[in-house]
């Protein structure tokens, strides 16, 4: 099957998905060998597509994701309870105060860092909930991607500050900005 | 080929962990929905933007559309992605803001071309090699932003959804209420415009010059 220019230009995104019949492919490619403008409509459009496709090229506005969660936290509503719940909250509190006290005075400091390499994390809000694989070193944004790209075991929703006491590190890509700059 | 990040792919683990927390969601731990949203709050803000063209407008909708999504969760049925739906929810209150602006009066007049007509390339400058810090440098993105922002709606909006932010082509086709084929021919044209666009100012070692500035010795 011999393709004519038009045709080429026509199936270039579908050439580039990977979306067209071996037939074509093979036809596209031996035209392409011999035509340069159809080349440079290729490399042109292929460079466009990488290029737009880089994280760098749209970032988030700086505080986009404070605004939005403090509106949030607006809506949210907040949990209201009895005397009585409010006594067996304090109560537990103190528990766990306790407890945490003790555990201190038997080891001292955390648990070391799991990743050498890492940034240890500081501002990361304690309550924030998070993800991190159980061989993994480092905890997540929940979804992040490079949690499961990487797939290392199972992976367990859990707050930042029992991940950091875990010696978990943060990720230096989805929790950017939470760290020292 | 093409590589396309793992966004796109349907994640199982992930789409599991999604509907577990939407369901401790709507059984009371509000609490989550932020976790919820968060890896899609990129996406959410690139929709806005596509629309609205101004980082101000395009802020307040993605907040508006996550307050949106957070308070009609319960309508939320399984049957498309939760990012779809959201993605969705953003579009449409884009498209109100819109219509309340009269936005439409100042987009720009660059679709000469009949949409289902074939595109034909005007530019053939030979564009072959990009060096991966090219986009460290502002004035390539600025042009870059430029290009994009002087694309028709139709284009830009297609465009910014699966080139820029790789969502596939059907949720594309779901999000805008547009044909699957209606999606490949803008995407086409729009790829196809913005090369002709920045061919000419990137090609033949465009990214090689570097600005003579005091202090920077070209040799």
């Amino acid at each position: 099957m011999v393709v004519e220019c038009a045709q080429v230009w026509l199936e270039i995104s579908n050439y580039l998905e990977d979306e067209v019949s071996p037939e074509l492919r093979a036809s596209i490619e031996a035209h392409l060998r011999e035509c340069r403008h159809c080349t440079a409509v290729l490399d042109g459009t292929r460079n466009v597509i990488h290029l737009y496709g880089d994280d760098r090229l749209l970032e988030l506005p700086a505080g986009f994701t404070t605004r939005w969660q403090s509106r949030l936290a607006e809506y949210v509503p907040s949990p209201r309870g009895t005397a009585f719940g409010w006594l067996i909250a304090v109560a537990a509190l103190a528990l766990i105060s306790g407890s945490f006290a003790l555990a201190r005075l038997k080891s001292p400091s955390l648990s070391a860092l799991r990743s050498y390499h890492a940034q240890p994390a500081t501002r990361i809000p304690s309550g924030m909930m998070v993800e991190a694989s159980v061989n993994g070193k480092t905890f997540h944004v929940p979804g992040c991607r490079f949690l499961h790209e990487h797939g290392k075991g199972k992976v367990r929703l859990v707050a930042a500050a029992e991940a950091i006491r875990e010696g978990y590190v943060p990720c230096v890509r989805c929790l950017r900005e939470y760290l020292n700059r | 080929m093409l590589r396309r990040t793992a966004v796109e792919k349907p994640a199982d683990a992930s789409d599991e962990r999604e509907q577990s927390l939407i369901a401790r969601i709507r059984n009371g731990e509000s609490s989550l929905f932020a976790a919820l949203v968060k890896p899609y709050e990129r996406r959410v803000y690139v929709a806005a933007l596509a629309l609205l063209r101004n980082e101000a407008d395009a802020q307040d909708v993605a907040q508006e559309a996550i307050l949106k999504a957070f308070t009609h969760l319960r309508q939320f049925r399984a049957e498309s992605r939760f990012s779809t739906w959201l993605i969705q929810i953003t579009v449409n209150e884009a498209r109100m803001r819109r219509r309340r602006q009269h936005s439409e009066l100042f987009e720009p007049i660059a679709d000469v071309q009949n949409e289902e007509g074939a595109y034909t390339p005007r530019e053939f400058a030979d564009w072959r090699e990009i060096p991966s810090e090219a986009l460290e440098r502002s004035e390539i993105r600025a042009l870059l932003a430029k290009a994009l922002g002087s694309l028709a709606q139709k284009y830009r909006e297609v465009f910014l959804l699966r080139d820029v932010e790789h969502v596939s082509i059907e949720e594309t086709a779901q999000v805008l209420d547009i044909s699957v084929a209606s999606v490949k021919t803008r995407l086409l044209r729009a790829r196809l415009m913005l090369r002709d666009i920045l061919a000419p100012m990137l090609a033949d070692g465009w990214f090689s010059r570097t600005p003579f500035q005091k202090g920077n010795k070209p040799w």
